[in-house]
């Protein structure tokens, strides 16, 4: 044999609330979506579940509509589904960027955008994208859903706000029109690779000023952020090469990166500010063309 | 648990521990040598299957979530005709060296083909992006799947 997980009990579902009905029963259980996580903390001891719920195979959350201006997307949503959707690569096109450079093909096939939020690593990449959205996330349990923003979704690393009792059911994104946007990733290599800090940038000018500006970051703390400091730096100010390089300082406000296998912490706070300065300039040229 | 699952065109019938991977229990006792162990930890993709028709990392699959799934591995190709074309277009290319890793390849290889018919070298490059071959350099890997989609 190769290396050997521990003994745990093994649940399958097949369906949302036979999930809910048994997690509200359950104590000490891991929520198994596409595992290509789980499995890998399990093998290396960092999780140790004594039942794991299989949710992979609950058809009901897999699924992409638009309703109500807004994109909902089943939390049980594959990668490679998100990236094969057109409503994904027309009305989400960050989420779509971040999608598209994330882990590689048999990965993406089992990880699911839930999974990928749940899990909750700082450098989760579906969060920078969702977070400059606005997305609204839909908690459901045995006494039934509550939406929260995504902003209050992480709490620190690998923590949410998930009740005991709680999955992740639906991930709701508004449709924003009219708005420039950016996505940059910085990794060790091109492929397949995790983030040493990825950026998603959505911007809106009239007049020549900023009228919105939203940045969100991954890897530079112990969650997913918003670059608040940038942000209210520029709305309001006019759009120059200056007011953005000065703006893109101020992410060292935003964040508190460590230093890691991936990159030292003072590497991680300058390409912070390349990384926003680029893609602000990015955003803001595809609103002149 | 009783698993059962289609390996290769046939139903097999498995007892296994839950927290059994389906990479050992292939290799082990399915007798399925073909798929390697790695990295163990989804990178280097050379215990490559397809589950349905997509190609999964074994290492990173219990054996139980096989249950009621197609496993193929290229045991289960050796008389498909696509299959035949990948292979003899890695060997006319200089595809393989130690070989170690053509296993992994070939099953994407095979998905994307059967997905896309014919592809440009940039889908390939995407669609490899899971595997790692450490003596060839990817550049013939590139080249013998292109020519094998013509």
């Amino acid at each position: 044999m190769f290396y050997v997980l521990h003994k745990f009990n093994y649940y399958k579902v097949k369906s949302l609330e036979e999930a809910l009905d048994l997690i509200d029963k359950l104590d000490d259980y891991k929520i198994l979506a596409g595992g290509t996580d789980l499995l890998i903390d399990m093998r290396i001891g960092r999780y140790k579940p004594r039942n794991i719920v299989d949710i992979s195979e609950v058809k009901e959350l897999r699924y992409i509509i638009v309703e109500n201006n807004m994109v909902k997307i089943g939390a049980l949503t594959r990668l490679q589904e998100l990236l094969e959707n057109n409503i994904v690569k027309e009305k989400l096109p960050l989420l779509y960027k971040a999608v598209y450079n994330m882990a590689s093909w048999q990965i993406r096939v089992r990880a699911t955008i839930g999974g990928n939020l749940c899990n909750a690593s700082p450098a989760a990449d579906t969060a920078p994208p969702l977070m400059v959205y606005n997305a609204e996330l839909v908690l459901s349990s045995v006494n039934g859903d509550r939406v929260v923003s995504i902003h209050e979704f992480f709490k620190g690393p690998r923590e949410t706000i998930l009740s005991k009792n709680e999955l992740l059911k639906e991930i709701r994104i508004p449709i924003e029109n009219n708005y420039g946007y950016s996505y940059m990733k910085l990794g060790r290599r091109n492929a397949f690779t995790l983030s040493v800090v990825a950026v998603a940038t959505l911007v809106k000018v009239k007049d020549n000023k900023f009228s919105d500006v939203r940045i969100a970051l991954n890897s530079i703390a112990p969650t997913p952020v918003r670059a608040k400091t940038v942000e209210k730096y520029l709305i309001g100010r006019e759009v120059s090469e200056n007011v953005v390089e000065e703006a893109s300082k101020l992410v060292i406000h935003d964040i508190s990166p460590i230093s890691d296998i991936r990159a030292s912490a003072e590497y991680r706070r300058r390409v912070s500010k390349v990384l926003v300065h680029d893609t602000l300039l990015e955003a803001v040229k595809m609103l002149k063309r | 648990m009783r698993v059962k699952f289609v390996l290769n065109g046939k139903e097999v019938e498995v007892d296994v521990e839950p927290n059994e991977i389906l990479l050992n229990t292939l290799r082990h006792r399915l007798g399925v040598k073909s798929v390697k162990r790695g990295c163990e930890r989804g990178e280097c993709g050379v215990c490559t299957v397809l589950l349905d028709d997509e190609p999964v990392y074994s290492c990173m699959l219990l054996t139980v979530q096989a249950d009621g799934h197609r496993v193929t591995t290229i045991e289960g190709l050796y008389n498909d005709e696509l299959y035949k074309k990948i292979i003899s277009s890695f060997a006319e290319k200089g595809a393989i060296q130690c070989g170690f890793c053509t296993p992994g390849f070939i099953l994407v290889a095979y998905a994307l083909l059967k997905k896309y018919g014919k592809v440009e070298p940039e889908t390939v490059i995407k669609a490899i992006e899971g595997n790692l071959c450490r003596c060839t350099g990817y550049k013939k890997i590139i080249e013998a799947i292109v020519n094998a989609s013509k």
